[in-house]
């Protein structure tokens, strides 16, 4: 357990992030994401991460040791897409029980590993060591290393046992597992001055391959993509790649900067999400990959790619903006995606009400300033209930978040897309932005809404009858009581004389003053003097009176 | 009698099984203003929760006391308090369920005794019920979590009938299992209140995850039954309980408050719908209503449509034990073969499944006997999708989770109608398959070597199915 402990503590020590060296070392050791708050926690645990981080291998099997929670509960819930492979879909479990918690588990993830070579006889077997066993003092460090010598074959321990933290520790000590036990334990069968890793990307619904055409086109070979639609035997000589890109940086910076400390590979972080950005990216490596040797012509290639793309892009997003005038977006996720999502939606003609900035770093709020202006609206910390209250109010017309907000969105008929890694659809470079606005248009333009948002007809007509029940109502509809209503005004308070009585004297004796009215009715005609003037104006008798 | 096996293997495949503690949770989320804490670490909530999400397509309230590995050394104490401080500050809610998980059964927490502590301590929660239930995930299932979690909430939240004695006549009490829908609650209100009677469901996941849209964004529950409805239980004339899996329950109330109980094994089906609505007629000395004697009458008519398409079936099918049962029993009653049972954990009722054998396994399990006896129907949860995709053979989604299709929570089981519908959904996948498989070619009915032929099938299908 101390080596896991160290390794989590070599972990919060990343030279590599740059939040993470602008932090005193007292706060270093606390690690990247804030202390778990008991009943206010969401999110993952360490062992989500390392699963989310290594599933997405497809040919290897993932065997989790621990009770049925683990894997029973969560199996086969992730979007990866594999070219090869399904095996990466198959759940296996030793599921531990009341037996092996007393006496141990060694001997039955013994019993499974051998289950699993005899059935599937995979390229390497992952084993995943979770809470409980990690408590008990099961050894699957001990138990791997015995079953890779007797089977001849990689079985790999994952040490992150899901209470030593969050979901993105958990990615790190995955990262840690590869860069100790697999990264450069097998070579190549050739290498090109092509060769890159792509690190921390999943294939989510598939969108490396909205990208990987563009790659392929110019000549650039993904060597190995840690981990999406990934196979054993790329990782595993992913050591001989030219250049590397870290594509998700909050997952795994520690595997990008030790392949550069270890085997000389640069690295740069980017992202395929948004127009820009995807440009940027593929000049990156075409950058990175010139310096480590490849030849000049690469560049231009790479920058006439990008400008047909790119025209293709804002071409096709052009038709959109008369259709997006005047709409308001809401866009909640984190990090990167806070700002390289704007620059599409604004060219889109959205107008952006805000931006989330949880998970953002200090870069990424300067970009967005530039991109929104000085005042853009930057919210740090949003509740639901405030988010629900913005969106019934109609401060924005469509929200793009991640599947853990949607049913505020939803429940608030509001239309709402996913763009975090639960999402159905591929949003990855350019086509992926083009199909992302696409997927923006279908949503608000579906007539669907309107008819939600309007009350069930009942609920109208039950105010309209509160309305008729009032008393209002019945003076309104009857003349003769509307009539009575008003000549029961009261006019003089002291003496309690209502309208009628005086308009009553009024028309009987045609009287034309106040002194008049006085005389004939018990109005004092001090404080009530004015109304009765009033009153005598009004007085259709006296104009006759006056003719006379 | 069937006989019950359980499985000898070491690594569970593609499991069936999902763990108890979120049954247990499952059970609180049917009470209104209700948040279910698990005791355990992150990721035990997390896992669960995106469950019920996708499952439920709704937004679903359940919290963790983030145990770290240094509070599991230290134990769970102070975790708790603050969770429940958290939860109370923050979410308000009516009532507070928590459920034990592998981790803090493990470092043997006790949660009963911190409960005490927390409440001499923070008098604030006084009125707050906070009911502990123990699920470890190393034993049992899902569905035992919700069968302990219901029988706690009886024994702590349900009053005796009042110093009077007296009942209500017309109240009713229903113990729904878990292996029914949100829809098959709304089916059994809609009946029980056309006899007059008026039923309180515990839990009632009708109320919370039926998928309506509250008026107010509240971070609970948003419906189910409440606290003082559960309170008034001791005070109902009759308990129906649903599923063996209630008995407990059921049993508890009979204890507690002298409500007599009757148990309902299955409500899907012909029989069993007939001997629920004559009961029904009974205690509410009621006849029974017109719509019933027609639903009955559609029934039987849906059931001589179907059987020319279900009856000869040989049917795979994996359920939690009541689910199991219920749906097998239904087939079995109209002519399919229930040649592959697999379920979760022991239960009463599993050795009644009108087959050879059941065993108590995973879906590797299930495919594995599937293809070997050369079944033409599966029936289990969403996870068996790539069982049968791999079989080749028609697909019928039942049971929790069902996260790749939509309108879980109204998929109706019970009842002469719920049956019916079940029936023709059935059907209509027998139907799908032989027109998009099965189509007759010259060759259909030529002797191949050494395969055994079944009417209707082509040889080609069954050589499919064996290299599959």
């Amino acid at each position: 357990m101390s080596s896991l402990a160290a390794t989590v503590q070599n972990i919060f020590d990343e030279p590599g992030c740059t939040k993470n060296g602008s932090k005193s070392k007292a706060d270093r050791r606390k690690g990247c994401t804030r202390q778990l708050q008991p009943g206010s926690a969401a999110g993952g645990c360490a062992f989500d991460g390392a699963k989310i981080a290594l599933q997405p291998f497809t040919d290897v099997a993932h065997l989790v040791h621990g009770p049925i929670a683990c894997e029973g509960n969560s199996w086969d819930n992730r979007g990866s897409a594999s070219s090869g492979s399904n095996l990466w879909r198959t759940a296996f479990t030793t599921d531990l029980n009341e037996t092996d918690i007393v006496f141990g588990g060694e001997q039955r993830l013994c019993k499974a590993i051998t289950e699993i070579i005899n059935k599937w006889d995979p390229p390497a077997i992952f084993v995943y060591q979770t809470c409980i066993p990690a408590m008990i003092g099961d050894d699957i460090d001990a138990v791997c290393k015995a079953a890779s010598q007797k089977f001849g074959k990689p079985v790999i321990p994952i040490n992150s046992p899901g209470f030593v933290g969050s979901k993105n520790l958990g990615n790190k000590l995955a990262g840690e597992a590869l860069l100790e036990h697999v990264i450069g334990t097998q070579e190549p069968d050739y290498t090109t001055p092509y060769d890159i890793n792509l690190i921390g990307e999943y294939n989510l619904s598939g969108e490396l391959w909205q990208v990987k055409p563009l790659l392929d086109e110019l000549g650039v070979r993904i060597l190995s993509c840690i981990s999406g639609d990934g196979k054993y035997r790329e990782v595993a000589s992913s050591h001989r790649a030219r250049a590397a890109m870290l594509v998700c940086s909050k997952s795994m910076i520690n595997v990008a900067r030790k392949m550069k400390e270890r085997y000389g590979i640069p690295f740069f972080e980017g992202a395929f999400y948004g127009i820009q950005d995807s440009s940027d990216s593929l000049r990156q490596i075409a950058r990175l990959l010139v310096e480590r040797g490849a030849p000049q012509e690469l560049l231009g290639r790479t920058d006439a790619v990008i400008a047909r793309e790119e025209t293709r892009a804002w071409a096709a997003i052009e038709p959109y903006k008369p259709r997006f005038k005047g709409k308001k977006a809401l866009l909640i996720t984190g990090g990167v995606k806070s700002w390289s999502v704007v620059a599409a939606l604004q060219e889109a003609g959205l107008e952006l009400v805000g931006t989330s900035v949880k998970k953002s770093t200090r870069e990424d709020k300067e970009r967005i300033k530039e991109l929104m202006g000085q005042d853009a609206h930057m919210i740090e910390e949003m509740t639901p209930r405030e988010m629900y209250r913005m969106l019934k109010e109609a401060e924005a017309d469509i929200m793009l978040s991640g599947g853990k907000s949607q049913f505020v969105a939803l429940k608030a008929a509001i239309p709402w897309i996913d763009i975090n890694q639960e999402r159905c659809h591929a949003y990855l470079g350019y086509l992926g932005m083009v199909k992302l606005v696409e997927e923006i248009d279908k949503s608000l333009s579906n007539p669907m809404w309107e008819q939600l948002r309007r009350p069930a007809p009942w609920q109208v007509l039950a105010k309209a009858m509160v309305q008729m029940r009032s008393p209002l109502a019945e003076i309104a509809c009857d003349p003769a009581l509307g009539e009575t209503a008003r000549r029961a005004k009261e006019i003089c308070f002291c003496n309690k004389v209502d309208l009628g009585t005086i308009e009553d004297a009024i028309t009987a004796h045609g009287l034309i003053s106040v002194e008049a009215v006085r005389e004939h009715t018990d109005a004092v005609g001090g404080c009530c003097n004015r109304r009765i003037e009033g009153i005598l104006a009004a007085s259709p008798s006296a104009l006759p009176q006056a003719a006379e | 009698m069937a006989l019950v096996k359980a499985s000898t293997k070491s690594c569970a495949v593609n499991p069936l099984k999902m763990s108890q503690p979120i049954g247990g949770a499952f059970a609180f989320m049917g009470l209104r203003g209700a948040m279910p804490l698990l005791h355990g670490s992150q990721g035990c909530t997390s896992f669960g929760l995106t469950l019920f999400v996708r499952h439920f397509k709704e937004a679903v309230p359940l919290q963790t006391t983030a145990m770290s590995e240094v509070a599991t050394v230290l134990g769970g104490y102070e975790n708790l308090e603050q969770a429940i401080l958290n939860i109370h500050s923050r979410a308000k809610p009516k009532i507070v369920g928590i459920c034990s998980t592998g981790v803090t059964e493990t470092n043997g927490d006790d949660v009963d005794a911190y409960l005490k502590l927390i409440r001499d301590k923070h008098p604030q929660l006084a009125k707050l019920p906070l009911v502990y239930v123990s699920t470890p995930d190393f034993k049992g299932a899902f569905q035992d979590g919700w069968e302990k979690a219901v029988a706690r909430i009886a024994e702590a939240l349900v009053e005796g009938p009042g110093v009077s004695g007296l009942r209500d006549p017309s109240k009713v009490n229903v113990l729904p299992g878990c292996h029914l829908t949100p829809g098959d609650l709304d089916e059994l209100r809609a009946i029980l209140e056309d006899f007059g009677l008026r039923p309180s469901f515990l839990p009632d996941l009708a109320g919370s995850l039926d998928g309506h849209i509250p008026d107010e964004f509240t971070p609970t529950t948003i419906g189910g039954i409440g606290i003082d409805e559960i309170a008034s239980m001791g005070r109902a004339q009759w308990t129906i309980a649903i599923g063996a899996q209630m008995r407990r329950a059921a049993e508890v109330l009979q204890a507690k408050a002298g409500v007599p109980f009757r148990l309902f094994e299955r409500l899907c089906g012909l029989d069993p719908n007939d001997e629920f609505i004559t009961f029904l007629s009974e205690i509410s000395g009621r006849p029974v209503p017109v719509k019933y004697r027609r639903q009955r009458g559609q029934l039987t008519d849906a059931m001589l449509d179907a059987h020319f398409h279900i009856g000869g079936r040989r049917v795979a099918i994996a359920a939690e034990p009541d689910l199991l049962f219920d749906l097998s029993s239904t087939l079995h009653d109209m002519g399919a073969q229930v040649t592959a049972a697999v379920t979760t954990t022991q239960s009463v009722v599993i050795e009644r499944v009108k087959t050879e054998e059941v065993f108590i396994g995973d879906l590797e399990d299930l495919e594995e006997l599937a293809r070997t006896k050369q079944c033409d129907l599966l029936i289990t949860h969403s996870h068996g999708r790539q069982a049968a995709a791999r079989l080749k053979i028609p697909f019928y989604r039942a049971g929790f989770p069902m996260f790749d299709r939509l309108g879980a929570g109204h998929q109706l089981s019970v009842g002469y109608r719920g049956t019916r519908d079940m029936i023709f959904d059935i059907a209509n996948l027998v139907i799908a398959d032989r027109e998009e498989n099965h189509q007759p070619t010259p060759d259909s009915w030529r002797a191949a070597p050494a395969l055994p032929r079944r009417a209707g099938h082509s040889s080609s299908g069954a050589a499919e199915r064996s290299t599959a």
